[in-house]
């Protein structure tokens, strides 16, 4: 299963704010046991996309440099079940970005509809330690999720 | 503010960074053995100080990391040297050594970091204004 729970970008704004889309077809494989005769978008997914845009927002604001890890969720709260055939935004606000590690406040709307809202923290991987284990290699920002923002034609741009 | 007033509001700050009650919550209760915390909630625990008093909390001025870094100078046969015990007085003056002195096992060390801990360093820096 590839594991990318965003479709593209529609906003980014550097260190600041990013919005995505995501389209959950009838298709995908997981609907056929959540659940059958009733196609609801399990909640920890949705919030895998909130860390996936809030992940990259985190991540391009020090040129993927650091490896940005999800580390907490304090707290996520949902108010109704997302549907398949559903198109879904995920909006990450950056709350702060420290040496250590950064938090968004993250919100799942459909259209106009607040359907969920969480906090997310990320750590950033102790440099040494990381450059021991994983080598050079920047294994979170690799492949397709750096990928994203190009694909959705999202240069970074700072805010005026 | 009163150093109740700091204490509640820190009270608070805990309340939501760990996800535990508020009557969990005791001047004494220490951060990791009673309230639950790991090392992640460190960073969110700054993050929510910085925004509820107005501060800055420079990275390891509350909570120092690797202290020690495994120097035989500072630590010898799991407890902390004489030496050791000085560093700590200036890394962290905000915190009460009396009790820890008298048995300075560095495994003990996480048990420093208590709620009073963090409103004597909330209320230094407010009163230092910085």
């Amino acid at each position: 299963m590839r594991w990318i729970w965003i479709d593209r970008f529609v906003e980014f704004r550097r260190a600041e704010r990013a919005v995505a889309v995501k389209q959950w077809s009838l298709a995908e494989d997981l609907f056929a046991c959540h659940f059958p005769g009733y196609p609801i978008v399990p909640a920890c997914l949705l919030l895998e996309g909130l860390a996936q845009t809030g992940g990259i927002l985190v991540g391009e604001a020090n040129d993927f440099r650091e490896k940005v890890v999800l580390a907490k969720i304090a707290r996520a709260k949902f108010q109704r079940e997302v549907m398949a055939g559903e198109e879904i935004s995920l909006q990450a606000d950056v709350l702060y970005i420290r040496q250590e590690g950064a938090a968004i406040q993250g919100r799942v709307c459909c259209g106009d509809e607040l359907i969920g809202e969480a906090e997310i923290t990320f750590a950033h991987l102790d440099q040494s330690r990381s450059q021991q284990i994983f080598g050079d290699r920047n294994f979170v920002f690799s492949g397709e999720l750096k990928n994203l923002l190009q694909q959705s034609n999202m240069a970074p741009a700072t805010s005026p | 503010m009163t150093q109740e007033e700091i204490y509640k509001k820190v009270a608070n700050t805990l309340v939501e960074a760990l996800n535990v009650d508020e009557e969990e919550i005791q001047r004494g209760s220490r951060l990791q053995a009673d309230l639950g915390a790991e090392s992640i909630d460190f960073l969110d625990i700054v993050f929510r100080l910085e925004r509820e008093f107005g501060i800055k909390i420079p990275r390891g001025e509350l909570f120092p990391e690797s202290i020690f870094q495994g120097d035989p100078d500072m630590v010898q046969n799991g407890k902390v040297t004489t030496k050791g015990l000085s560093e700590l007085r200036q890394r962290m003056p905000y915190a009460d050594l009396k009790r820890f002195e008298s048995n300075p096992d560095v495994a003990a060390i996480s048990d420093l970091f208590t709620v009073e801990l963090i409103t004597k360093y909330v209320e230094g820096k407010l009163r230092s204004g910085n």
